[in-house]
């Protein structure tokens, strides 16, 4: 089986015409949820969030088979996860991609589950604890995109789960949570 | 008495008619009736396609594929026109004798004679009709053709043989004169068909027996030299075969057949198009179909217009054949008993095999395998494309086709091997290359 560092790569991305834009339509639509579910199974297991399409990404090319996708069918494949809401173009121009592979109600409801294991409700903490803080090493929270984290926040906060503190600067935003 | 006066024609399943050998038609009229005035017992012929050959008269009914035919060797006497107040306003008539034997049939050994009219209901100048008659009548082509039928077996190799010292055929040099013998041959040949366009006539079938003879030539050269191998033999022989094994001796020109050209070329055309069209497997691309009728057509070219035109017609008659056009604009011609599902059962069989389960098929590949145009086995490779049967690959190393593996795979867990299908070969045979 074939592999990209740690992830698995399923048996298909050997087959040359996966890396060719199918022109039959049912052909293409099978083509492109393939693609979908790969590149969310990807960034989910190597926490990638932000995909550049003119930067290299490793799914993109297949070096075994010498096959690689066009600019068009990157785009296409992007733009199909964005239409179900689980990527969102970060720039007019699509050069920028934020993959969602868990939905920002799911980060919130990982960040509910967070605070009450670790002991922190009614208790006080800054973005980047969250992010990089001792607690969070081995759980999805490490390294998280930090608008992706913002955003999750906020949705607490307006069901009246957390109440976010600006800081001066960006490094001392907090939260308290009271879950 | 019975409607069968006349002996029956042979005609094709298009309703042309079978000529002789050295048979040559040079005169077709449309809606003519053959009725004999003075015998009311013999069933007059109504409406039907006069076609007057070197040999015979040929009366066909084209919506029953049925014919009658009259050799002019029975033909004793033609009436001149009669020229009358009356004749200007009736269809015009000219009336023939001809020989009956005992059986009541028309046949030259005839012991009595009936006259019979021929009566023309379409917009004819009669008198184009009759010289052409005397034409034909006074050229006496039947009796060259008999003549020759018997002298041929006695005439055999000896006489090729006798007439001439040979000069040795040996090295390069003698190649090198026999191809100058042969071409001074072709060369005199030529400028006496140019002298008139009657001479071009007379000289057609000696046209076509040369271009019998040179291939003849082509075919034995080869196999007696050591230095040529077995592929290049066999390739010449298939072009040979293709090119000049199909001559039509007596091509419907403009000249000939007028305003009923096309139809009667459509006709030509389908009777044609059987022997190459098998051998293409039921689908053969038309700009091939062009070139091969205008090669077997020798010097009466046609356009590829009236090629259209011709296939265009099809729809009117009950031939087996139809013209198709696919989406990408490349017209082909087709057997109507052909499918597409065979052809695309081959072509998956081609798709599964290990070789192109791991590099695909290129149009080539599939041309080569199926026997067929590239430009043909493309259209096939994209009509399975577009039934889902195939996928195509771009990348530099060109356009290929892969089986469809999308289908096969569950969209929902696709890590998941299944253990039998597509899926299991194709990942054997593409580890077999890493």
């Amino acid at each position: 089986m074939q592999r990209l560092g740690e992830f698995k790569l399923p048996a298909f991305f050997n087959y040359p015409p996966y890396f060719t834009l199918q022109p039959v339509r049912e052909t293409r639509e099978k083509q492109v949820q393939l693609w979908k579910e790969l590149i969310l199974d990807y960034c989910r297991n190597q926490k990638v969030f932000v995909v550049g399409l003119e930067e290299d990404f490793p799914l993109f090319s297949n070096p075994v088979i010498e096959r690689s996708l066009s600019h068009e069918a990157k785009e296409l494949f992007l733009s199909a996860l964005v239409n179900e809401g689980r990527a969102e173009w970060m720039d007019k121009g699509h050069k920028k991609c934020l993959i969602l592979w868990m939905r920002i109600q799911d980060w919130a409801d990982y960040i509910v589950n967070f605070v009450k294991e670790n002991g922190f409700e009614d208790s006080v903490m800054t973005v980047e604890d969250i992010r990089s803080g001792f607690e969070s090493r081995g759980t999805d929270l490490a390294g998280i995109d930090r608008s992706v984290l913002m955003r999750a926040l906020r949705l607490l906060e307006q069901k009246g789960k957390a109440a976010i503190f600006r800081g001066t600067s960006t490094d001392d935003e907090g939260v308290k949570f009271s879950v | 008495m019975a409607d069968d006066w006349l002996p029956p024609a042979s005609l094709t399943p298009s309703a042309r008619p079978v000529l002789f050998p050295g048979e040559i038609e040079r005169f077709l009229l449309p809606s003519v009736d053959l009725v004999a005035e003075e015998n009311p017992g013999l069933t007059p012929l109504r409406s039907g396609l006069l076609i007057i050959t070197s040999h015979r008269l040929l009366w066909i009914h084209e919506p029953s594929v049925s014919g009658r035919s009259m050799p002019l060797a029975a033909v004793i006497h033609v009436f001149p026109m009669k020229k009358s107040v009356r004749s200007m306003f009736a269809s015009p008539r000219v009336r023939i004798q001809v020989a009956v034997g005992i059986d009541g049939k028309v046949g030259e050994k005839g012991t009595r004679s009936e006259v019979i009219t021929v009566v023309m209901r379409g917009k004819t100048d009669p008198d184009v009709f009759l010289g052409k008659l005397w034409e034909v009548l006074r050229a006496k082509a039947w009796e060259a053709t008999q003549k020759e039928g018997s002298d041929e077996m006695e005439r055999g190799e000896s006489s090729q043989m006798g007439t001439r010292v040979r000069m040795p055929v040996v090295g390069v040099s003698g190649i090198l004169r026999k191809e100058q013998e042969m071409w001074e041959n072709t060369d005199k040949s030529l400028q006496d068909a140019f002298q008139d366009l009657n001479a071009l006539m007379s000289k057609a079938k000696e046209m076509v027996m040369l271009a019998e003879k040179m291939r003849q030539k082509l075919l034995s050269g080869p196999s007696s030299h050591a230095n040529s191998n077995d592929e290049d033999i066999g390739s010449k022989q298939d072009i040979q075969d293709w090119l000049l094994s199909v001559g039509i001796v007596s091509p419907v020109t403009k000249e000939s057949a007028g305003a009923l050209y096309h139809q009667q070329l459509s006709r030509q055309l389908a009777d044609f198009v059987k022997l190459p069209l098998e051998k293409a497997g039921g689908v053969i691309a038309l700009i091939d179909v062009y070139c091969l009728f205008n090669r077997a057509r020798g010097t009466e070219l046609i356009s590829p217009e009236d090629l259209l035109q011709a296939c265009a017609i099809w729809e009117k008659f009950d031939v087996p054949i139809m013209l198709r056009k696919f989406d990408s604009g490349v017209m082909v011609i087709q057997n109507k008993a052909h499918s597409d599902e065979e052809v695309l059962a081959r072509i998956t069989a081609l798709a599964m095999k290990p070789d192109a389960l791991r590099m695909g098929i290129s149009s080539t590949d599939a041309a080569l395998i199926l026997g067929i145009a590239p430009a043909m086995a493309k259209e096939h490779l994209l009509t399975a494309e577009s039934k889902g049967i195939l996928c195509r690959d771009v990348s530099p190393d060109g356009f290929r086709f892969y089986i469809n593996l999308f289908k096969e795979i569950d969209p929902r867990d696709i890590y998941f091997a299944k253990a039998d299908g597509i899926i299991p070969a194709w990942v054997s045979a593409a580890l077999a290359s890493a």
